[in-house]
């Protein structure tokens, strides 16, 4: 077990994780919410939080990469604080999907996977988010915004600039 | 389990319950393809190719996951099947590279064969090739990612296999790739296994690859000439400009003792023959005392001349002979002949890395109370005393962990350091700093300072037990544990020594008071016969030769002034003769230096630490020298001794049919020949033959009474300490293992560039994976 001062994740995380490795049968069954919850704190999965997971349960770093890069929703680079996941799955597509991405593209002025200079917004084309009656829809982190058109776009990109002036938290 | 019996193509078949289909189908000679399937590895499912038609089953099913069952149908081949292989073949090659007059892996490539046998060469794909540069993981390992057909065999291999798990797949579906856990790097054994399995040419040797072509080599099957488990290797030879030159070595037809398996020592350690510092000439003193280059007849004839003056003026005693643990069976026995018959000492020794006088003398009279490797390959119950098998014996690691998890064999480990074939152990007992001596009576159940008793009490549950003695214990420590289990039923025992052929060169009488068999000198028996002029007082050992001015030393195949740390001028006044591969420490003050053949270069027997005996071939050739057993006739010869009873070569009692009768078929030719082979009848027609000498060492040497067809056959036969008479050492011997590791190999690993640049590799990973 990781000396806890020495640990990159918070108290109450550590706490958490202590907790989830004790919980299955096998320690490595809680390594994808390890990562998740990793990277919502770290907000990605660095080379010290793949060290520290695998240390936490036991296993080896390579283990650990063989499963996070089978997830795209986990990331070996740092995203915006805020990202943006625009869906693009058959609903929402149907529904001005790609309209909306293009209008996120215009308006930071970044592509598939980009993260804006001030790094307050990451955009990213996602598969479906589960919303598909209110499509289309996208993600802001773990907030859902829906039935959109291109003209609502920009107030959204407003009402999360003010959040990261103020230096709120995550939603 | 009972055996049952099904239908495969209407053919009836017989096998226990639960074997899985394509290896009842593979014994009985029916081949189903498979890309993922490697036998003793975990079950992969992954590549299709061994979909068979099950009846009464509406899809069809894959052979590797299929156990056989009472009753059940099957079809192998159809049309139904050959489109669904082709299908598969045609998915892989979706993004495989068609290039296979480039690829290093052309002419022998599962993927290729198969491609050739269901046909699949063009593809209905019209998207371009994902290419991607091929990596180099370390100096052994390079991969080349679009080749890679996610087989895992490679993962598997080295995660059971090697308990290394150095190798992973990341990223997904038509991204996904095979990956090294240091980055771009590997941190590993080096063991080259991955690359072994490799069904296509993903991962090729650093040595190897874009040298040659298969079928541009010749394929000899000899025996490894590094540590002392003795695996069987193939080495692929090519000409070259002085001799033949070793390419590779490789052991992928699976037979002998090994199996598959080769450490990074075997598979890439071969080098060595073709360093420049190879001797090449015989080298003699002149009159202002530096070596110079002479010709074979001048250098003998000095070296005879002199030993003779010195035996004749001083006596034999006055000479001394070490012998070595890489040269062969033959080659040993007949050193130790020339010590004896024609020099007159007993001087003679070799450098022990474990103590064989021993353990033999200790089991003498207890008939199969010794194991081999296959008996340990397949023991229920193992203990582990000592020694660090996963560095210094990789085979016997590979062995028992392999037998750990197929056969769910027990292993106990007894050792003074963490080891770490312990994670495969079932219970570990830290043995207190030089606490060997305790164990017995630990053992036993008496007082001790170990206070572990678990250990004990579930080894004594054990109904039968493999003993394994590492090279620490010697002496009456060794006497004491083998005696605690000739005490109990069961018990098996093996000694770990630590070149080629220790065991060899101790069951060949390098010894100053044993002869081969470890027959005492005092006690002759019918060497008292055979060799006239035996001196019957025990000779001088290694130390006591070393320090006691002796007129000559002949030196084979060892570097005593280096293993002993001699000063230099200790031997000023003796008269040195070193045969050797290169100039050693040992070789730089002698008079005289012959250029010897490596154990790829000659042919004879060696004896691997667990007694299991083999023929090794000669394979590589290299222009200026001689084999030790050449020299030592010829220098037997120089020196006026009767080289007929030397070697027993040419007409004796027995004469053989030298083909009068032979019909013109190649093929009677060829049974007349293992015939003859297998009888020990085959004519022996020089005195450098080195058969001849074998056929003198099953007359004479208790427990090498051999199965020569077998032997011949290139399989390993078991020889059988058990039947030495019970007798007194004279001295206590020093017992020096080398303790070589992964990558070294005494003083051949020094002159092979592959073990130094992966030394260097592993000791510089560790800093790369820090500084990512």
């Amino acid at each position: 077990m990781t000396n806890e001062t020495m640990s990159v994740f918070s108290t109450e995380l550590s706490a958490r994780f202590d907790k989830l490795v004790a919980k299955y049968p096998v320690r490595r069954s809680a390594l994808v919410p390890m990562l998740l919850y990793a990277q919502d704190e770290v907000g990605y999965l660095s080379d010290a939080v793949i060290a520290d997971v695998a240390d936490r349960i036991g296993i080896t770093e390579l283990d650990v990469r063989n499963v996070a890069t089978y997830y795209s929703m986990l990331r070996f680079k740092p995203a915006g604080k805020y990202n943006v996941q625009v869906c693009t799955n058959i609903s929402c597509m149907l529904r001005g999907g790609y309209e909306i991405f293009e209008k996120f593209q215009d308006e930071l002025g970044i592509g598939h996977k980009g993260v804006s200079t001030d790094g307050v917004f990451s955009l990213e084309e996602v598969e479906c988010i589960g919303a598909c009656c209110w499509a289309p829809a996208i993600q802001v982190n773990y907030d859902f915004h829906d039935d959109l058109t291109p003209e609502q776009v920009p107030g959204i990109l407003e009402q999360y600039r003010a959040k990261a002036a103020q230096g709120g938290k995550n939603a | 389990m009972a055996d049952v019996t099904f239908t495969v193509d209407g053919k009836k078949l017989t096998a226990p319950a639960g074997t899985l289909l394509i290896e009842a189908c593979r014994k009985a000679g029916i081949e189903i393809p498979a890309f993922c399937y490697y036998p003793g590895l975990s079950l992969q499912a992954a590549c299709r190719m061994c979909v068979v038609r099950q009846e009464k089953v509406p899809k069809l099913q894959t052979a590797c996951t299929t156990p056989v069952a009472e009753g059940q149908v099957f079809i192998t081949e159809s049309a139904e099947i050959a489109q669904a292989r082709k299908s598969t073949i045609e998915l892989l090659l979706g993004n495989h590279p068609l290039d296979c007059p480039v690829c290093d892996a052309g002419g022998e490539c599962e993927l290729q064969d198969m491609t050739f046998k269901y046909g699949a060469g063009e593809s209905l794909y019209t998207e371009a090739k994902q290419h991607r540069e091929e990596q180099q993981w370390s100096p052994a390992v390079f991969y080349d990612r679009p080749r890679c057909i996610l087989c895992y065999r490679c993962v598997r291999m080295c995660g059971e296999g090697m308990d290394v798990w150095a190798l992973g797949i990341q990223n997904r579906g038509a991204r996904a790739v095979i990956a090294p856990n240091g980055g771009d790097q590997l941190d590993c054994e080096q063991c080259g296994m991955c690359i072994d399995v490799c069904p296509v040419g993903a991962l090729t040797s650093g040595s190897y690859r874009y040298k040659t072509r298969p079928w541009e080599m010749n394929h000899v099957s000899t025996v490894c000439t590094h540590c002392a488990d003795g695996c069987k290797v193939t080495l692929g030879v090519r000409q070259s400009n002085d001799g033949s030159t070793i390419i590779r070595a490789d052991n992928r037809d699976k037979s002998g003792i090994n199996g598959d398996f080769l450490c990074a020592k075997g598979r890439f350690g071969f080098d060595f023959v073709e360093s420049g510092d190879r001797l090449t000439k015989p080298l003699v003193r002149d009159a202002q005392g530096k070596l110079e280059s002479a010709t074979w007849e001048h250098a003998l004839r000095f070296a005879a001349a002199r030993l003779k003056e010195i035996r004749d003026a001083k006596g034999g005693s006055s000479i001394g002979i070490i012998g070595s643990n890489t040269t062969t069976n033959e080659e040993n026995y007949l050193l130790q002949k020339i010590a004896r018959t024609v020099l007159g000492t007993n001087n003679i020794d070799h450098v022990r890395t474990a103590d064989y006088a021993t353990f033999s003398r200790a089991l003498a009279g207890k008939a199969s109370r010794t194991v081999g490797l296959r008996g340990i390959a397949e023991a229920p119950a193992i203990l582990l005393v000592g020694s660090n098998p996963t560095d210094e014996h990789p085979l016997l690691a590979w062995e028992l962990r392999a037998d750990v998890r197929l056969n769910r064999a027990r292993l106990y480990i007894a050792n003074t350091a963490e080891i770490k074939l312990e994670r495969q152990a079932r219970a570990a007992l830290r043995v207190p700093p030089a606490g060997y001596t305790q164990l017995t009576g630990y053992l036993a159940g008496g007082k001790s300072s170990i206070s572990d008793t678990t250990f004990r009490d579930a080894l004594l549950a054990e109904e039968s037990l493999v003993v394994v003695i590492g090279p620490e214990l010697s002496g009456a420590t060794l006497q004491s544990l083998i005696e605690w289990g000739l005490g109990r039923e069961h018990v098996k025992f093996a000694l770990l020594g630590d070149f080629a052929n220790s065991r060899g060169a101790a069951d060949m009488g390098l010894s100053p008071d044993l002869l081969p068999g470890y027959v005492p000198v005092t006690a002759p028996g019918d060497y008292a016969a055979e060799y006239p002029n035996l001196p019957r007082a025990p000779g001088k050992s290694l130390p006591e030769m070393l320090s006691s001015k002796l007129g000559a030393l002949l030196v084979v195949g060892a570097d005593p002034v280096a293993q002993q740390n001699v000063a230099p001028d200790v031997l000023k006044s003796t008269f040195v003769i070193v045969q050797d591969l290169f100039l050693t420490e040992t070789a730089a003050i002698a008079d005289v230096v012959f250029p010897s053949a490596s154990l790829y270069e000659k042919t004879g027997t060696v004896t691997n630490t667990y007694g299991d005996l083999q023929l090794a071939k000669k394979a590589a050739d290299h222009a200026g020298v001689k084999t030790d057993f050449e020299i030592l006739v010829r220098l037997a010869d120089a020196l006026g001794a009767d080289i007929n009873k030397l070697v027993p070569f040419g007409k004796s009692s027995v004469t053989a049919d030298l083909g009068q009768s032979r019909g013109a078929q190649a093929g009677e030719a060829d049974r007349h020949a293992v015939w003859l082979a297998a009888q020990g009848l085959e004519p022996k027609l020089s005195p450098f033959d080195p058969i001849a000498v074998l056929d003198e060492i099953e007359r004479l040497v208790p427990g090498y009474k051999l199965d020569r067809l077998n032997l011949f056959c290139g399989n390993d036969v078991a020889t059988e300490p058990g039947f030495v008479p019970v007798s007194a050492l004279t001295a206590t011997a020093t017992i020096e293992p080398a303790h070589d590791g992964l990558f070294t190999s005494g003083l051949l690993s020094r002159y092979s560039p592959a073990l130094k640049d992966l030394e260097k590799h592993q000791s510089a990973v560790p800093a790369v994976a820090v500084a990512d």
